[in-house]
Parts: C-alpha cells; sequence; structure tokens
C-alpha cells in the first residue's frame, strides 16, 4: 500500500474545512471496506484520507412521515434493522440486509455504499490484465474475455463493469436524493443523476467532485414502500454480488388494477437501472404472470451480451417477473 | 492511537496503513485472529468493536481509536472458562482444522446477541460471512443454536 496522510475530524463542518485544504487525489474514507480494500490492492492510491467514519452527525436514521432520512453515515446493518424501514419498506430492507455479510454491514455506510466500485475481476486483479477504468486508454479485457458477471445493459466499447450494489437500485427505484456538500457548497442530487455510464470515459463512475461529501440521503414516503422487494439472485444463496436483481414497488388497486409502480435492476447494468419503458406496461392494468412476462421481457428489451453472460438476460426477465408477484402480494396485503 | 483490547489499554505508534489485523497479530501477538483472505471474503478475522462484529482486516487500526476491540482470546469467562459458544463448537463438532473458529465464534457470539438466531435459516443467513473450507457448518449452526437458546432461556 502506499503511504498517506490521515485526518479524522469530528463534524461535517471541519470535513468540508479539510477537504478545502487537501491535496489533489484525497478521498473520503467511510467503512474503508471498498476504499481501504483497493489501496491495499494499489488499485486506489489516495496521497491523503478524510476519515469520516465517526463523525456522530452523520450515523442518523430518521424513518418520517414525509421522507426517511438516512445520514450517509448510517450503518448498513443498522437501516436493515430498522423496524419501521422492514415493515413500511420491506424492499430497501431486503436490498440491505442481502448485501454483503453482517460484518461488512456493520462496518459499511449507505453513503460510502451508494460509492462502491466495481467487482470486475480484471479490474481488481492486476496489471497483466487490460482495463481503462484502471488503467486508461489499455483497452478493456472483459470485452471479449470472461464475462460472466459483466453490465448486459450501459455498456460501452470501452468498459462493461456491473455496477455491484443492492440498496442504490431500491433508492433509485423509490425516486431518493442525496444531499451533498463541500467548498463549493451545498446541493441536492438525484439518485437518476448520481451514476453515470462509462461511455468512453469509465474511470468517471458518478457526479460528485472529489472534494464533495454526501450528507444524507432523502427518500420521500410513498405507499409503493410497503408493495416493494429487492429479489436478488445469486450463484449461492447469501453473501454473494447478484447475478440479476430486481426492485420493485407497487400500489394495486382495490379493482386489481396497478397504480404505481417502480422497477430497478440490480447487477445487469453499469449503473443502477431504473426500467421506465417496462413500468409502463403496467400502469393502468391488471398484473397478471404474463403482464409480469412481459414487463421483464421490455425491460431487458435493450440488452446487449457478451461471451457468457447471455443467460443472465433470461435470469433477469424472470427476476423481474417473480419480484412483481412478491411486491404484488405485498401490495394487496 | 490508543484503545482497549480484550480490557487493556493499548498505545501504539501506528502507521495509518496498518489493518487492525496486522496490529494484533503483529504488534501485540494475539494471533488467535486469523487472516484468511485479507479482502474482506472470509470472516476468519472477525473482531468486535464496541461490541459489534466487523472485519479487522478492513479495518484501518487508526479508525479504533478510543474504542474497545475483543478478540478470541478475550472472550473467556472471568476463571478463565471456555465462553459458552466455545464449549457448544466441541459438544457439536463444529470444527475441522480450526483455522475459521476463531472467526465463527466471534461472530456468533455477536450473531446471539444481535437477536439473529430465530431459526435456523436466519443463523445461516447471519453466519453467512464467516466461510469454513473444510464444511463444518452443519454443527456449527447447532452450536449457535443451542448456545443462543440457553441465553433465551435465561441460562
Ligand atoms: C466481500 C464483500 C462482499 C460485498 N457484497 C456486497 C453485496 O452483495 N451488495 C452490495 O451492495 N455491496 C456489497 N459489498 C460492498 C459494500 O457494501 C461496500 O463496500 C460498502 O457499502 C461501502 O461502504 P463504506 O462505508 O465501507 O465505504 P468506503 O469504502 O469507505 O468508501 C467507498 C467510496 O465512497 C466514498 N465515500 C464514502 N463515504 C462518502 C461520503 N459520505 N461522501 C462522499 N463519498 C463517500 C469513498 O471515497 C469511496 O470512494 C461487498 C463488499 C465486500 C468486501
Ligand atoms: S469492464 Fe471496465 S473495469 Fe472491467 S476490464 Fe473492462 S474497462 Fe476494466
Ligand atoms: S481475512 Fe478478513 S475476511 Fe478474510
Ligand atoms: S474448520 Fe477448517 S476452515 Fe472451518
Amino acid at each position: 500500500m502506499r503511504a498517506f496522510s490521515y485526518v479524522a475530524p469530528d463534524t461535517v463542518d471541519a470535513t468540508v474545512a479539510a477537504l478545502r485544504t487537501a491535496p489533489p487525489g484525497t478521498r473520503i474514507l467511510a467503512g474503508g471496506t471498498t476504499l481501504y480494500d483497493l489501496m491495499k490492492l494499489e488499485i486506489e492510491t489516495p496521497p491523503a484520507v478524510v476519515d469520516v467514519h465517526r463523525i456522530a452527525e452523520l450515523d442518523t436514521i430518521d424513518a418520517g412521515e414525509r421522507e426517511l432520512v438516512f445520514g450517509a453515515g448510517a450503518r448498513m446493518a443498522d437501516v436493515a434493522d430498522h423496524p419501521v424501514i422492514r415493515t413500511a419498506y420491506p424492499g430497501l430492507a431486503e436490498s440491505l440486509w442481502q448485501a454483503a455479510s453482517q460484518q461488512l454491514r456493520n462496518m459499511a455506510t449507505v453513503g460510502g455504499n451508494l460509492l462502491q466500485r466495481t467487482r470486475c475481476p480484471y479490474f481488481r486483479n492486476g496489471t497483466e490484465f487490460p482495463c481503462n477504468k484502471r488503467d486508461p486508454g489499455s483497452g478493456c479485457a472483459a470485452v471479449g474475455g470472461h464475462d460472466r458477471a459483466h453490465a448486459l445493459l450501459g455498456g460501452s466499447d470501452a468498459c462493461i463493469a456491473t455496477y455491484p450494489g443492492d440498496f442504490a437500485v431500491m433508492l433509485l427505484a423509490f425516486d431518493a436524493v442525496v444531499d451533498v456538500t463541500g467548498p463549493a457548497g451545498e446541493r441536492t442530487v438525484p439518485l437518476a443523476g448520481l451514476h453515470v455510464e462509462p461511455g468512453d470515459e469509465p474511470t468517471r463512475e458518478h457526479v460528485l467532485a472529489p472534494d464533495e461529501l454526501i450528507v444524507r440521503i432523502r427518500v420521500p414516503a410513498t405507499p409503493a414502500g410497503r408493495g416493494s422487494t429487492y429479489l436478488k439472485i445469486r450463484d449461492r444463496e447469501s453473501y454473494a454480488f447478484a447475478l440479476a436483481a430486481a426492485a420493485v414497488g407497487l400500489t394495486v388497486d382495490a379493482d386489481g388494477t396497478v397504480g404505481d409502480c417502480r422497477i430497478g435492476l440490480g447487477g445487469v447494468a453499469t449503473r443502477p437501472w431504473r426500467a421506465t419503458e417496462a413500468e409502463q406496461t403496467l400502469i393502468g392494468g391488471p398484473l397478471t404472470p404474463q403482464t409480469a412476462r412481459r414487463a421483464g421481457e421490455a425491460a431487458f428489451a435493450g440488452a446487449r451480451s457478451g461471451a457468457e453472460n447471455g443467460f443472465r438476460i433470461e435470469l433477469g426477465v424472470r427476476t423481474v417477473a417473480d419480484a412483481l408477484r412478491i411486491a404484488g402480494e405485498r401490495a394487496t396485503r | 492511537m490508543a484503545c482497549t483490547v480484550n480490557g487493556r489499554d493499548v498505545s501504539l505508534d501506528l502507521d495509518p496503513r496498518e489493518s487492525l489485523l496486522d496490529m494484533l497479530r503483529e504488534q501485540l501477538a494475539l494471533t488467535g485472529t486469523k487472516k484468511g483472505c485479507d479482502q474482506g471474503h472470509c470472516g476468519a478475522c472477525t473482531v468486535h468493536v464496541d461490541g459489534r462484529r466487523v472485519l479487522s482486516c478492513l479495518t484501518p487500526a487508526v479508525q479504533v481509536a478510543g474504542q474497545a476491540v475483543t478478540t478470541i482470546e478475550g472472550v473467556a469467562g472471568e476463571d478463565s472458562g471456555l465462553h459458552p459458544l466455545q464449549q457448544a463448537f466441541i459438544d457439536h463438532d463444529a470444527l475441522q482444522c480450526g483455522y475459521c473458529t476463531p472467526g465463527q465464534i466471534m461472530s456468533g457470539i455477536a450473531c446471539i446477541a444481535e437477536g439473529h438466531c430465530g431459526s435456523d435459516d436466519e443463523i445461516r443467513e447471519y453466519m453467512s460471512g464467516n466461510i469454513c473450507r473444510c464444511a463444518a457448518y452443519v454443527g456449527i449452526v447447532a452450536a449457535v443454536r443451542q448456545t443462543a437458546d440457553a441465553v433465551r432461556n435465561g441460562a
């Protein structure tokens, strides 16, 4: 690991002050489960880190009537176990407790979770492979290579790395926003505008400046919370990243008509993915195995497979259909 | 950096690069905490920080300043007898080579304290961060369940 300087401010204000004078390349450190891991692998080599993991004012959870507010420093485990989240937003809880392991969820923050980096093995495991994300201009070993876990949606010729996180996909389906602050001031970024596709610049993964701190995540309260699920399909039953995942939130009227419908896709795209066309196929109509299947097909209509990942298109279609069934049951309970 | 480890005050000059795992093993000679993958995958390095289970391999040691660290060396009872979960591991043959065992036990103690032991399925889910190469999982689940049941019944 490269040497780095370390500061751990006590407050958000002190963090902004530290970021204002920090050297270029400085990184914010929270739970470290992405950043410190990649520093050990020398894929991240910051000259300085600003540790925000123990800032009390960031470690908050507020399940209010009008919105849910998670401080960026709230631990995944604590949000997942929150009684209101578990009952009124089961999909949000599932997107957290089905991620990583309890040890990691005790360390990892929800803010850091949003900005976790890809698990592409060529990116993580070394300089013998070309990787445009690690070494711009070197090429992409995954295109035409072992791409079993790579993205079906949102890829480019330069990079097809999957966005691996779960929570952000459910947040996207619920129209969440993040409040950020930094030396240049405060702003609010919708989750839908936070992550970017790789295009020809795979090193850029989101729109935040390096000195911008996520302060909190806000989720507008919605009745679709109760009718929600995060269905995650994995190589093993627990403690693995998604091969395909669907984040669904629904309301269903008394006559069986779908009112509100939100569908996010996880583990299959280069960024958290909202399947808007799929949502449109269901709104105002009945939810049946056939309409659910058709929505799944609409969600993957634009999918592009490579050498080894084609099976995940059908898997994804079925995951969406199954998630719609589960969400429908919850919405009408 | 000052913290406590198994109740004792520790004060060390640390390079911020050093992991909590390396600090425990190399500086404090507490080698019960194991290094499996060093990348957050296996759970062998599980310890408690302020009572919560975490992975010491992915924790920069400087981050635990002022906190209480507990390792497998610190779980024994006052008379240095085995912790009930340690005894349960023996009772249920919950280990073969034993390499994952300290991590399993630290994780299991926390799993019981968290209340994530309602069923065997819940134990499996909440213990899934601890991989056992020898696949002693059946015994591990039984040992955690026995200890959790004993706690619930006020033993
Ligand atoms: C073995 C393993 C399995 C995993 N499995 C899953 C899984 O199944 N599903 C899943 O979703 N995740 C999984 N993860 C990823 C894990 O959830 C993330 O690493 C974690 O959520 C990141 O949070 P952190 O607090 O540790 O962030 P850090 O590692 O500290 O930071 C991550 C990034 O976010 C930035 N950052 C952190 N906080 C802020 C802030 N407040 N403002 C601005 N920038 C910030 C950092 O600079 C860094 O770039 C797994 C990780 C491991 C190691
Ligand atoms: S998919 Fe992206 S991260 Fe993976 S090797 Fe290609 S450029 Fe690198
Ligand atoms: S050594 Fe820490 S998880 Fe494997
Ligand atoms: S007993 Fe050998 S790894 Fe678990």
